[in-house]
């Protein structure tokens, strides 16, 4: 059936509820006003308030709640209304919902998933755009989906509410609009797998959320100019499906990653740095890295769409590196 | 408490003209805003506007003088407008052009202005309170007689920093004053369902603050607790004002308030301080209907040439986007152009 991907990922909610009595959605506007985004429209009048619960704008709290929740029998939704704010509830995302099953021996596990939208696209600025998916990267004991389809914004929602541990499940706010396909009995991959979008021979764009469609897109362009390029999605950066990755890039002998969050540290930097290690010997150019100017996201519109890859920059890229 | 050349002399009615004239301002400015964003000028929809809010701005705003230095939540063009904010760099400023007072950078949720004390306006809710503990600590160890002061909605009454601020505030006796302009709903939570109290000047009180609850319709009244705060504040004791008011319009340009039935609406904005004003200037004191009209034609005028100004700025030059990020001395992050160029043996 054809759906959107806010669509997707409330059906997802709805389906998990269901199914599963001890997810409990907490956040920011989540019930009356059916989230910022709409995403949870319709399930407080479905599921009721003890099971969807509008919280105070208390970032830290929503989040360490849920931590504690998650660790004495229910199975907590915490969305933050835009994954900027995870500032705020950084010490629980990162001190205690991430390191609990480890300092305390394995003992508990924290099975929560904190939804939260990222990017660019809306003139938001500085505080309302950004992707910070570097920040949960690089801390152990967090797993991570970033879904780029509508089929993964559900499939993936639904496998985050099967795990033990946290998830942090970062959706893009330019995607909830889009329609794809979705059938709810059938996952693209199953979690933790990257899927391959388009194949090619030329080189490989490894991509993950919106990401995806740029790419898509440039592999489409660079078609006409006969290069052949290969689309991987991540859908997941943890677990990091490199095994997929690297026998793409292992075949076209070229990579390029594309990220909207910052150049300097970001998860293109761990993504390449995995295939130069796994792929040195077939590698023909250096792999490239896309990603947002090491720069806060302006607000002024054409500066703020200039601040991160196109899909015009994208199969430029990768026609220079065919070219070279 | 009059202070300045504009106002020696007046009196009351002479301060409550001042105030009219302010809140006219900033509802001029705000509906040329929304104006804005119909006509597809505006760099997005995130427009927050302060209207039913002005008795806060302007009362507030009047009780400061030069020198002392504010930050404000992302509905704060009313608070800037009252501190003497230029509407035309402002305007351009939501517009997104170069000429605006962050040069398109911020937008409307990020208007700051050094020169005029305006420490920032700010999109995270509570992220601009801190900033004035801070600023505190600086005049009182620069022994200067600037007080701080801190502009936020009721929904940063429950965020955790505000509390960590005004405990180090009453701890360290600085000269902070913090105004939670309370319009009664945190987008569409109306504040009985935010906070298990409302008493929040109790809680300021339990810090060790001095406090005070107006209401946002009555300048005047707005002015002279304010005034009393900041006298206080000027003496180490650190203040807390809650002005309530009524957001008359939806959260931001998107929002059409479906959680607000219509009777509601109609109730809130009857809670209106510049009709109130209106009706005392031309009751109590006895200034002419012609006086105050030609206020409302000024502001008008003002705000029709901000609007025009930001329509026609230029935008931002593309090579804009890297500066800023350090000082202007230090080298500019490199773009990812040039990194890629450099990879491929380009440059
Ligand atoms: C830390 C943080 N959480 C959530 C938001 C999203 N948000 C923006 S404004 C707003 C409501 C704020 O209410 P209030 O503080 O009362 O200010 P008002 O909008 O009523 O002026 C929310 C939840 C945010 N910007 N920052
Ligand atoms: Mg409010």
């Amino acid at each position: 059936m054809e759906t959107t991907y806010r669509e997707a990922l409330r059906q997802a909610l709805d389906d998990a509820m269901t199914a599963d009595s001890a997810i409990t959605l907490l956040g920011e506007e989540v019930g009356r006003y059916g989230g910022a985004y709409g995403v949870t429209k319709g399930l407080l009048e479905k599921f009721g308030k003890e099971r969807v619960i509008d919280a105070p704008i208390s970032e830290a709290g929503i989040v360490g709640a849920a931590v504690g929740a998650a660790m004495t029998g229910l199975r907590p939704v915490a969305e933050l209304m835009y994954v900027d704010f995870i500032g705020l509830a950084m010490d629980q995302v990162a001190n205690q919902a991430a390191k609990i099953r480890y300092m305390f021996g394995g003992q508990i596990g924290v099975p929560m998933v904190l939804r939260a939208p990222c990017g660019t696209g809306r003139s938001g600025g500085a505080q309302h755009s950004q992707s910070l998916e570097a920040w949960i990267l690089h801390m152990p004991g967090l797993r991570l989906a970033m879904p780029g389809t509508v089929s993964d914004a559900y499939h993936l929602l639904r496998a985050a509410l099967r795990l033990p541990d946290p998830v942090v499940f970062i959706e893009h706010k330019a995607l909830y609009v889009r329609k794809g396909e979705l059938d709810t009995q059938r996952m693209d991959a199953p979690w933790g797998r990257a899927i391959m979008r388009r194949g090619g021979r030329d080189a490989t764009i490894v991509a993950y959320s919106r990401m995806v469609h740029r790419a898509l897109e440039a592999a489409e362009a660079l078609a006409a100019d006969g290069i052949s390029a290969e689309v991987i999605d991540l859908r997941t950066l943890n677990p990091l499906d490199m095994e997929t990755v690297s026998a793409s890039v292992a075949r076209t002998g070229r990579a390029l990653v594309a990220s909207e969050g910052h150049l300097t540290g970001g998860a293109a930097a761990e993504i390449a740095a995995q295939i130069q290690e796994a792929c040195f010997d077939w590698l023909e150019e250096p792999i490239l890295r896309l990603a947002a100017e090491d720069v806060p996201v302006p607000v002024s519109p054409a500066l703020e769409a200039a601040s991160v890859p196109t899909a015009e920059s994208i199969a430029r890229t990768v026609r220079r590196m065919v070219h070279r | 408490m009059d202070q300045g050349p504009s106002r020696a002399g007046q009196g009351r009615s002479g301060l409550a003209l001042d105030l009219y004239r302010t809140m006219r301002r900033i509802r001029t400015f705000e509906e040329r805003v929304a104006e804005l964003f119909v006509r597809q000028q505006s760099a997005g929809s995130m427009l927050h506007l302060s209207i039913g809010e002005e008795g806060a701005a302007a009362g507030v705003g009047r009780a400061m003088v030069e020198g002392d230095s504010f930050t404000t939540h992302h509905r704060g063009h009313g608070v800037f407008l009252a501190r003497g904010g230029d509407p035309n760099r402002m305007m351009a400023e939501i517009a997104g052009k170069a000429a605006g007072y962050c040069g398109g950078k911020g937008g409307s949720m990020h208007i700051a202005d050094m020169a005029l004390g305006h420490l920032g306006a700010n999109a995270i809710v509570g992220g601009g309170i801190p900033a004035v503990v801070g600023a505190g600590l600086s005049y009182r160890r620069l022994r200067r007689p600037q007080v701080s002061v801190a502009f936020f909605g009721d929904g940063a009454m429950q965020q955790g920093i505000l509390y960590e601020s005004m405990n180090m505030a009453a701890l360290w006796r600085l000269p902070v004053l913090f105004v939670c302009i309370n319009n009664q709903y945190g987008m569409g939570t109306h504040i009985d369902r935010a906070s298990a109290s409302a008493a929040w000047d109790e809680r300021a009180r339990s810090f060790g603050l001095a406090a005070a609850m107006v209401d946002g319709e009555d300048t005047l009244a707005v002015y002279d607790a304010a005034s009393a705060l900041l006298a206080g504040a000027r003496d180490g004791i650190p203040g807390y004002l809650g002005v309530s008011c009524y957001r008359f319009h939806g959260h931001a340009r998107m929002d059409k308030s479906p959680y607000r039935d219509a009777a509601e609406e109609e109730a809130g904005r009857r809670r209106d301080p510049i009709a109130r004003m209106a009706n005392r200037l031309r009751g109590e004191f006895e200034v002419a209907g012609a006086e105050i009209e030609m206020v409302d034609a000024a502001a008008a005028a003002e705000m029709d040439t901000a609007m025009t100004f930001a329509i026609q700025a230029p935008l931002p030059e593309p090579a804009a986007m890297f500066t800023d990020v350090f000082a202007p001395d230090q080298p500019a992050p490199r773009p990812v152009a040039d990194r890629i160029a450099a990879a491929l043996g380009e440059s």
